[in-house]
This record gives C-alpha cells, structure tokens and sequence, in this order.
C-alpha cells in the first residue's frame, strides 16, 4: 500500500517518487512488453553461437533452422491461446497426430481428393479442441486432468484408426503435402509449412492484439471473475479457444506432414511439451491474461537457435534437454519476478 | 407470516393500524418525485428455514443516493443480488422506471440500464484502463473497415475513457493506457465507479465501495459518488460505514433480519439511531421520516 502515496493529484508528487534503479526500469519494461525478454535472449543467443561457429548464421542453417521450428511453433500459437487463459494443453501433440493420420489415411486408403481430406482433418482437429473445451467449461475440469485425460484417449484412437501404420506422402495428394513444398526466398530455401506458420502468427496476433475476441480471451486468462461481471460470456470465451486451438492443431498436423514428408503415430512424439516450453520461454504467463504469440514466435526459435548452435559448437547433443530447461526454468523465474512490479 | 411481513415492512410510514391502508400500496410515501427510478416490491427471498428476504420493499427516486445499512446477514446482499439478477426473488416484482422487470442474470440488468460495482474491485488487472472500461462493451473501428477487420477502436475508447474521467472529477487517473495492475485500491475503484457512470444510463448500484479502501481514497470515492448524483443518476450505496453513508446518502434503507426496519432521512435522523434501529435497540415507530 505504500506506493497509494502516489495517487495525489499534486503534480510535485512525481518528484517524491522513489528513484527507480536500473533493475527496477528493466523490470517495468518486460512487465510491460512481455516478448521484449525472449527477444533479448534469441539476439543475443544468435550472436554468441554465430561467434562459436560462422556457419550458424549461413544461410542454410537459417533455412534449416525455420524448417524445424514450423511444426511446434505452429501448435505453440494454439498453446498460447490456452495458456493466455490460464489454461495448460497437454493433449495437443496427440491431437495434432491423430489430425494427420485422419487426413492422411483417408486419403491415401479410402481415395478422398486432397481438399476433402484436409477438410476431414481439420473436423478431427477442431472436435479434439471442442471436447476439451466442453470438459473446462461444462464438466468444469481442469485443463490439465482434462487434457491429461485426452492425451491418451488421442494417442490410442490414433494408433487403433492407423494400425500403428505411417502413410508416406508419396500416397497423399499433393494438396496434403503442398506445406513440403520448397520456396526460396532471398538466399533462404525454406517449405510452405514455414510461410504457414509465419502467417498464422500474423493473424493470431492480430486477433490477439486488435479485437473484442482477443482482449477477452486475455480478460478470462486475468482474471476469470472480473470478465464475467464485465458482462463476458467467459464460457463461451474458454470454448472457443479450445476450439480455435483445435483449428490450429490440425494446421499444424498439415504443416507435420509436409516436414516429416509423412503421417506417422510416431510423429512429434515431444510436441507437446516442446509447445509448452516455446510458449513459457516466450514469455506467456502460465497464470494467464499475459503474453501473447509472438514472444512464442521468439521462444521457439530460442529453442531451435540453442539446438542447433550447441550442436554445431560440438557440444554433446545430450547437453541441449539440459540447456533447454535452464532456459524454462528461468523464463518462469523471470516472469515470476516481473509478476511483482511495483509502479 | 405475510401479516408480520406486511406490518414489517410499512412500519416506515405507519404504525399497525395502517395496514389495511398501506396494504394497497402505491409508493408508502407520497413521492413527489413522480415514478420511483427502481422500485422493488414484497421481495421474499428464502433458502429453506433460512430467510434471506422477507416481504421488503425499496424505492430510488431520481437524482438521488440511498444508502443501505444492515448487520451481516441482514439481508443486504440478497436484496442487492435481487435487484441485479443475479438471484431470483421467490415473491414480489421490481420495477424500472414504472415498468415490471424480471431479470434472470446480472448482464440483464446491465442491458437495462443498472450497473453495479461489486465489492471485490471486479477490474482485470493485466489489462489498461480504457481496456477495464470497455470490457465486455468495446468499441470497433466505425465503417466498413471495422465490419470487414473487426478492429478496436483502441484511439476511440482511451479518448471517451479519459473524458468519462474528466467528467467525473478524476484527476490522479491521466493516462488511460496504464494497467489496472499498476494503481492503487482507490484507483482501481474510480475505474470501477467511472464504468459504472459511463454505462449506468439508468441506476448504479454500489456494494461496499470503500470497504478496501483508505481514508483519502474513500473520500475520492465518496466525491465520485456527488458528481453521479449530480449527473441526475441515482445510486444505490450499500455499505457499512456509517459516517460515509450518512455524509452521502438522501435517504437510508434499513435492513434487519432480513426486513426492511425502515426508511430514514440523515437530516433528521443520527448514524447512531439508525445503528440503534439497524441493530433492534430501537424500533422506528410511526416515524414519516422519509416525507420530511
């Protein structure tokens, strides 16, 4: 209660206020501009491993690099607009494969034309997010028994419908591995699945960042309470993410299949985790309403950039789980301490 | 039971003898105020053997400040909750501006024209200032540029935002882009007061305003509260602190077990005679007080 001492009107108040000491200012800052930290640490990241090792920063490791983020950084913009909610999805990577093999499989066993399959896909991916926003919203479970619960009932009915199969793309249409494509731009030979998952986050985060949508989903993740003597139907709010999050998934179980060249029960068997830890190095608060896709954007690349420039500095590969859980560990460290700003 | 209630609740202007009388009731008082703004009427309210309401009556006339004193447990939630719709009374109707209301959630009562500022500063702290005030209510871009983008109007509402403030007196509250998070318990309050006065086109209701809050910035809000009532909105202040509810209040409802013990004028009646009253010490016998 002692900064109240603040609220006079007298204009010489401001004077009276203590000095604020660097840390403090820095503190303010990432408090008000949560992807400004993960931001720092990829630049400077990129730079000390582009010192390590000049061909870091070669074009073709660039390439290389966006390519592998794609497909978790494409299922983190859906983690995000749960965890924004204070929510946590555990089932996504299950729901992502199980969108693929459905896209896959019906059209390379039962002949359906690529757009059908994809369309068949995105049904799949969309009732996995509406079943677990049913469950957070009319059973009242919380998202991470909820999501506990669908992780396995997704992996199994994946695994049942495929038979354990993989379907190479070479037996899909070409529409369903249209995101394998290869596209140079500039000096970067990158796939489609990669201008995908660039173009989703623009849109996320405008949606996010520009409308009556976004801002209550941040309502909700803030404080649930308040939104909804606000007048917000947090609910309906809470459900539509979880079904837009189930969009979102099968966009990413297209851009998978395009990578991986493939649809296999065994693809991205980590993705769910690596979506949670891009969104909290990103700087997403798990305690919601703080954030947003693009710190995401620049937690999974920390991931990506750690990987690679660890590997290509000739560090044991088995050192990167350590490097990559410092680095969660300290983003929630860091967003726990931003949490305490005083103003 | 309906005899008590019904002699409980025109103790305010009579005594006993009355009943038959007031038992027709148009307004107990005759108000020449012309039709109550709110008027709620034989509200009963029960859960069981526990008596929540029992047979209460209330009126808010135009341009003024009630004020709502009870014990815990008196009934002043419920009668609150009542109003607002966030309960369904068992018995009794409410009327707004002469016409019956039956509100099923609070969000219909807000689209009526009441809006209620609940005790646990209902503010989202992450977000700004104008984002608290138009929560739930944005603004999009005008045109068909805001149809097609669904854009905010995020210019737009930090502008009316600011002016709601001015017009309310707030000066402490400059920049509307400043987190909820960041301001004081009082601050938050005079954003929670100011939606309230942006929107309540019609009554505010005020739960416990300046329970959380310290001596200055109960004064701020208290002063938010005049510039309401002088805007011509009548409020609704439910609150335990006497001197602040006499300091402010036209007429003050009093709650007692769940009956409305009486209507009282602070000018001629003490914050220690309505403690006496509110607490059973004292029975208000035929006191007019609210004609006088």
């Amino acid at each position: 209660m002692a900064d109240t001492a603040s609220v006079s009107a007298e204009p010489d108040f401001e004077s009276l206020a203590p000095k604020l000491t660097p840390l403090t200012r820095i503190q303010r800052q990432l408090h008000a501009h949560p992807a400004l930290g993960p931001l720092i640490v990829l630049i400077a990241s990129a730079i000390v491993f582009s010192f390590i090792n000049a061909r870091f920063y070669a074009s073709a490791n660039i390439s290389l690099m966006l390519q592998q983020v794609a497909v978790i950084a494409t299922l983190a913009v859906a983690q995000t607009l749960i965890i924004l909610t204070a929510g946590i999805d555990l089932s996504i990577g299950a729901a992502m494969i199980l969108s693929q093999l459905f896209m896959a499989q019906v059209a390379a066993n039962n002949h359906v034309p690529g757009l059908l399959a994809l369309l068949i896909g995105f049904v799949v991916g969309l009732g996995t997010g509406m079943l677990n926003g049913a469950l957070v919203t009319r059973f009242r479970l919380p998202p991470f028994i909820a999501t506990l619960g669908t992780l396995s009932i997704f992996t199994s009915i994946g695994l049942l419908y495929a038979g354990g199969q993989t379907t190479q793309a070479s037996q899909m249409p070409g529409l369903l591995n249209w995101t394998g494509n290869a596209v140079k731009i500039g000096p970067y030979n990158l796939i489609n699945g990669v201008l995908l998952m660039i173009a989703l986050y623009i849109v996320v985060n405008y949606v996010l960042g520009q409308t009556k949508w976004g801002r209550h989903v941040y309502a909700v993740g803030d404080d649930v309470d308040a939104a909804r003597l606000a007048g917000i139907r947090t609910n309906l709010v809470l459900f539509s993410v979880y079904a837009v999050a189930g969009l979102i998934v099968a966009v990413a179980a297209w851009v998978s299949i395009g990578y991986t060249g493939a649809a296999s029960p065994n693809n991205a068997v980590n993705a769910n985790l690596e979506s949670i830890t891009a969104v909290v190095i990103g700087g997403t608060s798990l305690f919601g309403g703080r954030g947003g896709v693009i710190g995401t954007l620049f937690g999974a690349l920390i991931v990506v950039v750690f990987t690679s420039g660890l590997t290509l500095a000739n560090v044991n590969d088995l050192y990167q789980p350590i490097a990559e859980g410092i680095l969660v560990i300290a983003a929630v460290g860091v967003d726990q301490w931003i949490r305490r700003v005083k103003v | 039971m309906t005899d008590t209630a019904h002699s409980t609740s025109m103790t305010e202007h009579g005594s006993d003898d009355q009943l038959t009388e007031a038992a027709d009731r148009p307004t107990p008082t005759p108000s020449s105020k012309g039709t109550p703004v709110l008027e709620a009427r034989g509200l009963v309210k029960t859960w069981g053997h526990v008596i929540g309401l029992a047979d209460v009556d209330l009126r808010l006339d135009a341009g003024e400040v009630l004020g709502v004193i009870g014990d815990n447990g008196a009934g002043k939630s419920t009668l609150i909750k009542c109003l607002t719709g966030a309960l369904t009374p068992d018995r009794g109707e409410i009327l707004l501006e002469g016409r019956k209301v039956e509100f099923k959630s609070p969000l219909e009562s807000r689209t009526a024209g009441i809006e209620t500022v609940y005790q646990t500063l209902a503010v989202a702290p992450a977000l700004d200032i104008a984002s608290n005030m138009y929560l739930g209510r944005e603004r999009r871009v005008p045109g068909p540029i805001g149809l097609i983008t669904r854009k905010l109007d995020k210019r737009g509402m930090v502008k009316s935002a600011k002016q709601e403030m001015t017009k309310l007196g707030i000066a402490t509250l400059q920049d509307m882009r400043q987190r909820v998070e960041t301001l004081s318990g009082g601050q938050r309050q005079a954003v929670a007061v100011a939606r309230a006065a942006a929107f309540g086109s019609k009554v505010i209701i005020l739960d416990e305003p300046t329970a959380a809050l310290g001596v200055r910035e109960s004064n701020q809000v208290l002063d938010m509260i005049r510039e309401v009532r002088r805007q011509g909105i009548p409020v609704i202040l439910i609150s335990h602190n006497m001197p602040h509810v006499f300091g402010i209040a036209d007429r003050v409802h009093i709650q007692r077990l769940g009956r409305c013990a009486g209507v009282v004028s602070p000018a001629t009646t003490t914050a220690e005679e309505a403690v006496a009253i509110m607490t059973g010490a004292k029975q208000l016998q035929p006191a007019p007080t609210s004609d006088a």
